[in-house]
């Protein structure tokens, strides 16, 4: 090119800033202006990625007729519960580690539809009735029929599962609804665990880190859905090593099957303080290759309660199960009870290879009615044993929900002895959660940590497809348990420290060695990821005063090490742990490039959304410079998606 | 399997009523748009009025978005377009008002450019008759391929090329100028 192309270039490419005011001007013009094509519907439809088109259209009829409803009548509406649970019974044929463990995913979808709201004057326990035939009065001015004639040709038109009929006569009798318009009100009762941030450490007073791992991913689908909706997130539902730990990062494969998984340990500067290091812990899970599998038997336990109606609901969750259906395995088996007043098998147990019926009773399905959880859960359960019934059998099941666990088993306490009773049984849990409003966090964190599970939030069929289909390794076969990190940092090296994110998982120290207490798990090809800020005797930026009084002791061991790493883990079904150790040079580096770097840009991107206090001025374009410029080779297209998730976060700061 | 949200998926889910799809596709391109204007139009005032406009406009025009192109090429010629019209209807409102050349009009645009470094870019391009602006704007300033600016323009890949050499005749020319100042 030119010199005088490139001098244009140049100047074309330092054209002015794009004004922040007039961004939001337009955007809001724009926005006014396709309320209006909407005919203002279009507040009241989900800011959803990924929907099935003939449901966006039928649920905006469904705001439509819900403006005529009583407010009795959306009470009866409106349900706070459904559940999904996908019992898998592991056969025995597979002589390898014994892969038990409940896991929870939780899943859960961006806004409510129409169908899930509540008035003001509920709170998020409502229980659900259905539209019974005598409530339904004639038809004011709400003309389904013209609704449905839309769904139809968008359904042939995308290809889509199609909605039951018996989903689409239910949408109709709500159109029947006497006319009497309250307001509706989206009523969030989203729960969250208010873990602080970890606090600054002293290395010569607390000089020791312990904390189990986590290879949940949760909260990173829960952020997206909130940025993609045009909100920051509340600074509690962001955890950081969950995001952190969303992406697979290429650390280098275990060689040896005796060690399941690999440790690598870098130290590098810190992006947002030049002063600190960061201290990065890569573990590496081995990878089992799909055909080695152990055939699997599913339960699909699917609440199909009325609030499970929604988009991002009962359709999300049949896609996803298609999707799961077409990468199981010949000898692989499905059944699927559902439960919605009264509990039923929908599906004696089946070969995968029959995918046309197993396919055909998935299509059936149609939300509607209460939830009978514990009856469901009871038949599932029952159907795992019995599938199992013979083999030596390692089993999970997965709940999915779209509230709290309030039916039948309420009380958390006693779902989790349940479970943990049944798994004793061999058969173990899963959760899936669906929907957003009233979305229990801390139940799910709860129930996935306490079953060793993980807890994956998919709230669209791509997260779907992430999960259930290109992970099925890493969530339905384990290969270390109750796997624990402990950091021992050097208080003549190190003066302080600050382990990032990790906040609902620490552990005391004692714990560590305590074979009793319970931990997380790495499932087959799994990567986790745990940063340490440390802050180097002698740095500017040690914030903490030495005590007038105090007596810094020096450690008798002065190696010049950084830190001395510990990792203890079960292989599966053991009950003795076994330990790894690592001493931390100051220049330890194992050489992963660009993966340490995204993986930091992630942490301070997390920091960023937690409110952290000591990220000085960096800010979230620099995070997403930086995973711009460690992005790697990004295969599946994650890294790229983060990276217009934290451009979007910048224009809603 | 990809995991990021397409352009082409929010306008699906937009053009289904999605607003938070919509909005997130206005904050993804409002910068686009902008820049795109002011390339061809040359001052922020009508750059930021075009974007409003456009904005304005394409709940609309979602609906004639056939998913043939990709949406970026597609929205860049929404925004030549779009720049196309305003500059006529100015140019139609100067001529009832003044009776103005576009010449005069531009010079006095460059007069009122204040930052140093755009003077001589706002120079070059009202040298430039507006196929050639559109072609610049497109080719160094989006940092397109010849044949992506041909397909916005629907043009051929050869045009471009030549439109391309003509614009270096013209930075010559402006530079021969400038050495005998």
């Amino acid at each position: 090119m030119s010199d005088e192309l490139d001098k244009l270039k140049a100047a074309m490419q330092s054209t002015p800033e794009v004004d922040e005011a007039a961004q939001l001007r337009a955007i809001e013009v724009g926005m006014e202006a396709f309320e209006k094509n909407f005919q203002g519907s279009a507040d009241a439809v989900r800011p959803t990625r990924e929907q099935t088109r003939w449901w966006a259209l039928i649920s905006r009829g469904a705001v439509d007729m819900f403006k005529h409803l009583t407010s009795r009548q959306i009470l009866l509406a409106t349900t706070s519960f459904a559940t999904i649970a996908l019992a898998v019974v592991l056969t025995g044929q597979y002589n390898g580690p014994d892969y038990g463990a409940d896991e929870v995913f939780a899943v859960n979808e961006a806004k409510i539809d129409a169908l899930g709201r509540e008035t003001a004057a509920t709170d998020g326990d409502v229980s659900v009735t259905t539209f019974a035939a005598e409530e339904i009065v004639a038809a004011p001015e709400m003309a389904p029929a013209s609704v449905m004639n839309l769904a139809d040709t968008r359904m042939e038109m995308s290809g889509i599962v199609a909605p039951s009929p018996a989903a689409i006569s239910q949408l109709r009798s709500v159109a029947g609804m006497p006319i009497e318009a309250p307001v509706l009100y989206e009523q969030n009762t989203e729960q969250f665990p208010d873990a602080d941030v970890n606090p600054l450490k002293i290395a010569s007073e607390d000089p020791v880190s312990t904390f189990s791992i986590d290879v949940d991913t949760a909260s990173y689908a829960y952020v997206r859905s909130s940025i993609l909706g045009g909100q920051l997130p509340p600074a509690d539902a962001v955890r950081t090593e969950e995001m952190i730990n969303y992406f697979a990062y290429d650390y280098p494969v275990p060689t040896r099957a005796e060690v399941p998984f690999t440790t690598s340990v870098t130290v590098m500067d810190t992006p947002w303080n030049p002063d600190t290091k960061l201290l990065h812990i890569g573990i590496k899970g081995y990878e089992l290759p799909i055909e080695d599998r152990p055939p699997v038997n599913l339960v699909f336990l699917i609440d199909t309660s009325g609030s499970m109606q929604d988009s991002d609901k009962l359709p999300l969750l049949v896609n996803s199960f298609r999707l799961m259906l077409a990468n199981l395995q010949s000898d692989d088996k499905v059944a699927i009870v559902t439960y919605a007043g009264n509990a039923g098998t929908v599906l004696e147990p089946t070969a995968a290879s029959d995918s046309t019926t197993i396919l055909a009773s998935l299509e059936r399905l149609y939300a509607g009615g209460s939830t009978a959880g514990q009856a469901g859960l009871q038949q599932a359960y029952a159907l795992a044993e019995q599938m199992a019934d013979g083999n030596e059998a390692t089993s999970r099941v997965i709940l999915a929900t779209d509230g709290d666990f309030n039916v039948g088993i309420s009380d958390p306490e006693s779902l989790k002895e349940y479970v943990e009773d049944k798994r004793e049984g061999g058969v173990y849990l899963s959760v899936l959660g669906f929907g957003r409003g009233n979305y229990n966090d801390t139940l799910m964190q709860t129930l996935a940590q306490n079953g060793n599970g993980t807890a994956a939030y998919i709230d669209t069929l791509a997260e779907a497809q992430k999960v259930l289909v290109d992970q099925i390794g890493g969530a339905l076969f384990t290969i270390a348990q109750d796997v624990k990190i402990q950091v021992e940092f050097n208080p003549s090296e190190i003066a302080e420290y600050r382990l990032i994110g990790y906040e609902t998982r620490a552990l005391n120290r004692e714990d560590f060695n305590n074979d009793a207490v319970d931990a997380g798990e790495i499932g087959a090809g799994h990567t986790v990821t745990a940063i340490y800020e440390i802050t180097p005797i002698g740095s500017p930026a040690v914030m903490v005063d030495d005590l007038r009084y105090g007596t810094k002791e020096a450690g008798s061991l002065n190696t010049g090490e950084y830190a001395f790493l510990k990792l203890r883990y079960k292989n599966p079904g053991e009950d003795i742990s076994n330990l790894i150790t690592t001493p931390i040079m100051p220049d330890a580096d194992a050489g992963l490039g660009d993966e340490v770097g995204f993986a930091a840009a992630v942490a301070g991107f997390g920091q960023i959304l937690r409110g952290d206090n000591l990220m000085h001025d960096w800010e979230v374009s620099d995070a997403r410079t930086l995973a711009q410029a460690s992005k790697g080779e990004d295969r599946f297209g994650y890294r790229a998606e983060l990276i217009t998730l934290m451009r979007l976060a910048e224009s809603l700061e | 399997m990809r995991m990021e949200t397409s352009d082409e998926r929010l306008v699906a889910l937009a053009a289904d009523g999605d607003g938070g799809a919509f909005r997130s596709l206005l904050q993804r391109h409002y910068a686009t748009i902008f820049r795109v204007g002011f390339r061809v139009l040359g001052n922020r005032e009508d750059a930021e009025d075009l974007a409003q406009d456009i904005c304005a406009a394409l709940p609309k025009k979602l609906a004639t978005f056939k998913g043939h192109a990709r949406f970026t090429t597609w929205l860049h010629q929404i925004v030549i377009n779009a720049a196309r019209d305003l500059i006529r209807r100015k140019q139609a409102a100067r001529r009832k008002a003044s009776g103005w050349g576009e010449t005069e009009v531009l010079r006095r645009d460059e007069a009122d450019a204040t930052k140093a470094e755009l003077d001589w870019l706002s120079n070059a391009m009202t040298l430039m008759p507006q196929d050639l602006r559109e072609t610049v704007a497109l080719v160094l300033g989006e940092d397109m391929t010849h044949r992506e600016a041909a397909e916005v323009l629907d043009l051929s890949e050869g045009t471009i090329s030549w439109r391309m050499s003509e614009v270096k005749k013209t930075l010559r020319q402006i530079a021969r100028k400038e050495e005998m100042l």
